[in-house]
């Protein structure tokens, strides 16, 4: 069994504008001591979908399913969750300095968490342990660091408290929202290096939200693929990297300075993402992409690609990659047809 | 810190030297009549021009601005006369000096208004913060609820609506159409000491209290309000919850800790506008208080208790915002004394 398992989560905001739908049917699911790495463009739904699942999101209309451990997060009562928060699931967000309080000491909030799940811990032993944890990924002289605020901390520094925090009560799950998009890149890779260490010491599972697949392919096991809302494809990590199957995926893929055919230039995807309000008929990418075909004005379900169930693709394109150029040629063949007749006209 | 200590001391002798100097000019620079018309007030209305003077002599009245200035600072030349009227020591031997109308000691005028204003003083604004908070918090934990809907109505009501209005209409409310009907819970005015009669204390300074806080509390519901909802919207608030905190704690103990710091700063500027506002709530419920007192003296141009109760005022707005301003660095581990 999974240690978590997201069933058909959708997730939508009221807005002034319009229902706004951030996650649209996501499922995942997430095994003991693994890595899932959950990638994609920003606005995509990966911060809504996870922290949805924590009951961290107000006033969104939500359905689905979150089996932790067997029993659905979503169905519980703030009460319940309460327990679940931090004891058994912790959390670390993207920007350090904004997470933590900036008018405690980081040893208070550490032992604010130790104490919030174990009120017999004394105050002393909650310190002593705050300190230990400080040392586990790494502050020097943790002993003095623990009475620092937040902001006598350097970014990377935060960045391990945060983590000390999550990883505190040992939970079996850390859900790690872009830890390391605010910091440079040395210390991204000591910062990755430490939750890797804490993992292999303490079996525990990682779901990794990143928009760089850089880290992803540092850390992840399995892979999903967001874009608007949705799984555009899913895999293990080797799968994505070399055998995916989605156009989106490759676009990626593209645009990562060392992958694309020459060094020197990238190749961002061109074009935005589609407002959630206002999403077009059929496939979401279907305005980027360069595969676009006929058959991509209706939206494509999530198919298996391959017969062993561990990868699959929300795409048309044939699995085979030499009718797939067709495909391409034929559709770049068309939007050259376009533009002649557009210059035509002019 | 104790460099910080040593400049605001500084800085508040400033305020005091400019404050002082300027109550002094008003009187004897620019308004010439200012020392006739004490003169001639004590004198009576059938005096001659001789007698005014003699009266004149016997006040200082007749010496130049910069003078008068120097009694005010060192006290009057002479020596101390048991029979005759009591000599001004000077503000820099503590001597506040004499009223011109009365001969009464300021010092003793003010040691008796002082608990007064200060009672006044403290208790609205512990009222106020209290329902500015309270109210401010509730609306915040449950934004566009009726309880915020009814919150923001009242803020906006009493915001409207002036000090002497508001105390006026108190009075006819609670005190003269409750007394009709016999029932008394509210004395017409005046005031009862705290230590005499705690019970009747406070029973004499309820209105007053919530005359005064009613018109700024409505500005702190506001205030606490925005600053809350700010607060719960903050990402460590996020972290707070995904701690798994009780709700509770995350409001008070990580809300209300952060949202705290811009009120404390309003509440450092709003004490000197509560001054004014006592002015006007002891006219209102006869308190005789230091704004009483300088009303008084005002309408009689009596100098040294206009010029006394000036002094404490400023020393009391000088030293609040000092406690002010170390609360608030220890409010904010950010900010540093200096
Ligand atoms: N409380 C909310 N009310 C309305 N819309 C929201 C709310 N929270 C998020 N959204 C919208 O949901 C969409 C998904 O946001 P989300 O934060 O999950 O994206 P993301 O994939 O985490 O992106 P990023 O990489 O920038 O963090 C966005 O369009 C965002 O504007
Ligand atoms: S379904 Fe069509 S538009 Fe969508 S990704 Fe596949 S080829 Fe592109
Ligand atoms: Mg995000």
């Amino acid at each position: 069994m999974a240690l978590l398992e997201v069933n058909d989560l959708q997730v939508s905001f009221s807005t002034p504008d319009g229902v706004l739908k951030a996650v649209r049917g996501l499922s995942f699911s997430v095994d003991e001591g693994k890595t899932l790495g959950i990638v994609g463009e920003s606005g995509s739904g990966k911060s809504v979908a996870t922290q949805t699942i924590m009951g961290l999101t107000q006033g969104a209309r939500i359905s689905g399913e979150a089996l932790f451990e067997g029993h659905d997060l979503l169905q519980m009562s703030t009460h319940q969750l309460q327990h679940i928060r931090g004891a058994q699931v912790g959390m670390i967000f993207q920007d350090p300095l904004s997470s933590l309080h900036p008018y405690y000491r980081v040893g208070w909030q550490l032992i604010e968490m130790i104490r919030a799940h174990d009120k017999s811990v004394g105050k002393h032993k909650a310190r002593d342990r705050a300190v230990e944890l400080l040392r586990l990924v790494g502050i020097p002289q943790p002993d003095r660091r623990v009475d620092d605020f937040p902001h006598q901390f350097s970014g990377g520094m935060r960045q391990r408290a945060m983590i000390a925090m999550a990883m505190a009560l040992n939970p079996k799950l850390v859900i790690a929202d872009e830890p390391t998009t605010a910091l440079d890149v040395t210390v991204q890779a000591q910062v990755l290096a430490v939750m890797k260490r804490l993992q292999e010491e303490f079996g525990t599972a990682i779901i990794m939200i990143t928009h760089d697949l850089g880290v992803i392919a540092d850390v992840a096991d399995d892979v999903v693929v967001m874009y608007a809302g949705k799984a555009m494809e899913t895999g293990d990590r080797s799968t994505i990297f070399y055998r995916h199957h989605n156009p989106y995926t490759e676009g990626l893929l593209l645009s990562l300075p060392a992958y694309g055919d020459d060094r020197e230039r990238l190749h961002p995807i061109s074009g935005q993402p589609p407002s959630l309000i206002t999403l077009p008929a059929g496939c979401p990418f279907r305005p980027r992409c360069p595969y676009a075909f006929d058959k991509c004005v209706e939206e494509p379900p999530l198919f298996d690609i391959g017969r062993a169930g561990d990868h699959q693709s929300a795409c048309w394109l044939p699995t085979d990659m030499r009718k797939r150029e067709k495909v391409r040629r034929d559709t770049l063949g068309k939007a050259a047809e376009v533009v002649a007749v557009d210059t035509s006209e002019v | 810190m104790v460099r910080f200590l040593i400049r605001r001391v500084l800085l508040g002798i400033f305020v005091l030297w400019v404050v002082s100097m300027a109550v002094f000019y008003l009187f004897f620079g620019l308004n010439k009549s200012g020392p006739n018309a004490v003169a001639s007030r004590i004198c009576g209305k059938q005096c001659t021009t001789q007698q005014i003077n003699a009266v004149k002599t016997r006040l200082h009245l007749n010496a130049p601005l910069p003078k008068q200035y120097w009694y005010f600072l060192f006290g009057y030349p002479g020596k101390d006369d048991p029979n005759g009227l009591p000599r001004n020591h000077g503000i820099l031997h503590g001597d506040l000096g004499y009223s011109y109308v009365n001969q009464q000691s300021v010092n003793t005028t003010i040691k008796q208004s002082f608990p007064i204003t200060l009672s006044l003083a403290v208790g609205s604004a512990v009222l106020w913060l209290a329902m500015g908070l309270a109210s401010g918090i509730l609306s915040a934990i449950r934004p566009r609820s009726l309880l915020d809907r009814t919150f923001t109505f009242l803020a906006l009501f009493f915001y409207s609506m002036p000090t002497f209005v508001l105390g006026v209409l108190l009075l006819l409310l609670l005190f003269y159409q409750l007394t009709v009907h016999g029932v008394s819970w509210f004395p017409a005015g005046g005031y009862v000491n705290l230590t005499d009669n705690p019970a009747e204390w406070a029973r004499h300074m309820l209105l007053p209290w919530f005359t005064l806080a009613a018109v700024t509390s409505a500005a702190y519901t506001r205030l606490t309000r925005g600053s809350m909802l700010d607060v719960l919207g903050e990402d460590y608030i996020r972290t707070a919850r995904a701690k798994g905190l009780t709700e509770r704690r995350v409001v008070f103990r990580h809300g209300l800790r952060a949202a705290l710091t811009p009120i404390v700063t309003q509440f450092g500027i709003d004490l000197g506008t509560l001054l004014g506002g006592a002015i006007i709530t002891e006219q209102v419920f006869n308190l005789p208080g230091l704004g009483f007192q300088a009303v008084r003296a005002i309408t009689s141009n009596d100098l040294p208790i206009i010029i006394g109760v000036v002094v404490i005022a400023t020393t009391a707005i000088v030293l609040a915002n000092l406690v002010i301003d170390i609360l608030y660095a220890v409010l904010d581990p950010r900010v540093r004394l200096h």
